[in-house]
């Protein structure tokens, strides 16, 4: 079974996407831009160590109408593992929170992180609490699953197990965070 | 030494932050506001409790990108824990989010701090822009307003410092 390609996966996310706000992480953000069709909904989370689930959450809570997806990473969300307790302690029904993990810190190079080929994302998030979690090893088995992991209980956690290709100049740029947040914001609020 | 006034209670705490329109209490237990506990649970804000500090910045960025008006509500410690997220989310996207801060090791106005969280505290603040007073009475909880809305007039995070202790 070849590993599958995080490009190949974002592009099933992509195809899917209709009106979510999209919170991005680390290596996703590199990977994200030129498969996105809805770049004024996208916002990266940078140098927060981590954050992305924590601000993809403070959405979710204050837009409950409005579905967010967060495409966090592993290594980010080592950083910031206890949201996940947190995340489900507050039940936001519309959020789904996508895990690209690669078993590396991609963004600087690739170096293992210290959960590399060990740590469970899915079994964790069922144990704080996430009513459904759920892992895909292969593009078949997420091109078959992506339907009911967006129709199924939230918040739900989704594993992507995807290749490290370490440090890489960025597929596409993304809007400085900040011009983000302020046109996303005046967009939720028209 | 006991902080010198004891005078400050939730009610008034929470009024302040009714009147300023907040929505959202972004939160994690101390021993400076452990004692507005109960008041909070009672009260129409929204409570967001986090289990580590720097989650409670992050999570009050996107509440108020989503519209909301959120404080966040931890103490000194977690805020020198929470650097990262106050420099990259707070500052960086010029949040006028109100802090407000338990002041561990307070012992009263014009008193030696008690400890090495109260002595970094303040220069810390005054290092990163961060304008602050301290709130240790119902006669000071006015401040609490002020800050709140010194936060909107300047687009910039301001602080309220909690002087009082929890005392079961």
């Amino acid at each position: 079974m070849s590993v599958m390609e995080g490009t190949d996966a974002l592009r099933l996310i992509s195809r899917a996407r209709r009106e979510e706000v999209v919170v991005l992480s680390e290596s996703c953000r590199q990977d994200w831009p030129p498969l996105s069709t809805r770049e004024e909904l996208d916002i990266a989370i940078t140098g927060s160590m981590g954050k992305a689930s924590s601000f993809g959450l403070g959405v979710a809570l204050s837009q409950p109408d409005r579905t967010v997806w967060v495409l966090d990473t592993d290594g980010a969300l080592l950083m910031n593992l206890g949201s996940l307790v947190t995340i489900a302690r507050m039940k936001p029904a519309n959020l789904v929170h996508f895990v690209y993990d690669n078993d590396a810190y991609d963004t600087t190079g690739g170096q293992p992180t210290p959960g590399s080929n060990m740590v469970n994302f899915q079994a964790i998030a069922l144990d704080a609490g996430y009513p459904a979690a759920y892992r895909f090893d292969d593009l078949p088995a997420f091109e078959a699953g992506l339907a009911q992991v967006l129709a199924g209980p939230k918040p739900c956690l989704c594993v992507l197990k995807v290749a490290s290709h370490g440090r890489r100049a960025g597929a596409g740029q993304m809007k400085r965070m900040y011009d983000s947040f302020t046109s996303i914001k005046s967009l939720l609020a028209s | 030494m006991a902080p010198t006034t004891q005078n400050l209670q939730a009610a008034s705490v929470l009024d302040e932050l009714g009147r300023c329109g907040v929505t959202h209490i972004v939160w994690l237990p101390d021993s400076e506001t452990g004692f507005m506990y109960q008041a909070m649970m009672r009260s129409p804000f929204a409570i967001v409790p986090v289990c580590r500090e720097g989650e409670s910045f992050a999570i009050a960025a996107g509440l108020m990108m989503g519209g909301a008006r959120p404080v966040v509500l931890i103490q000194s410690t977690g805020f020198f824990e929470s650097g990262d997220s106050i420099r990259g989310l707070v500052l960086d996207l010029k949040l006028p989010l109100l802090l407000m801060l338990g002041y561990r090791g307070y012992l009263g106005p014009n008193k030696p701090p008690g400890d090495s969280a109260a002595r970094f505290l303040e220069p810390i603040l005054d290092a990163w822009g961060i304008p602050h007073k301290v709130v240790d009475s119902d006669a000071s909880c006015h401040l609490i307003s002020e800050m709140y809305q010194q936060a909107q007039r300047t687009s910039h995070p301001a602080a309220a410092l909690m002087g009082r202790e929890y005392r079961g």
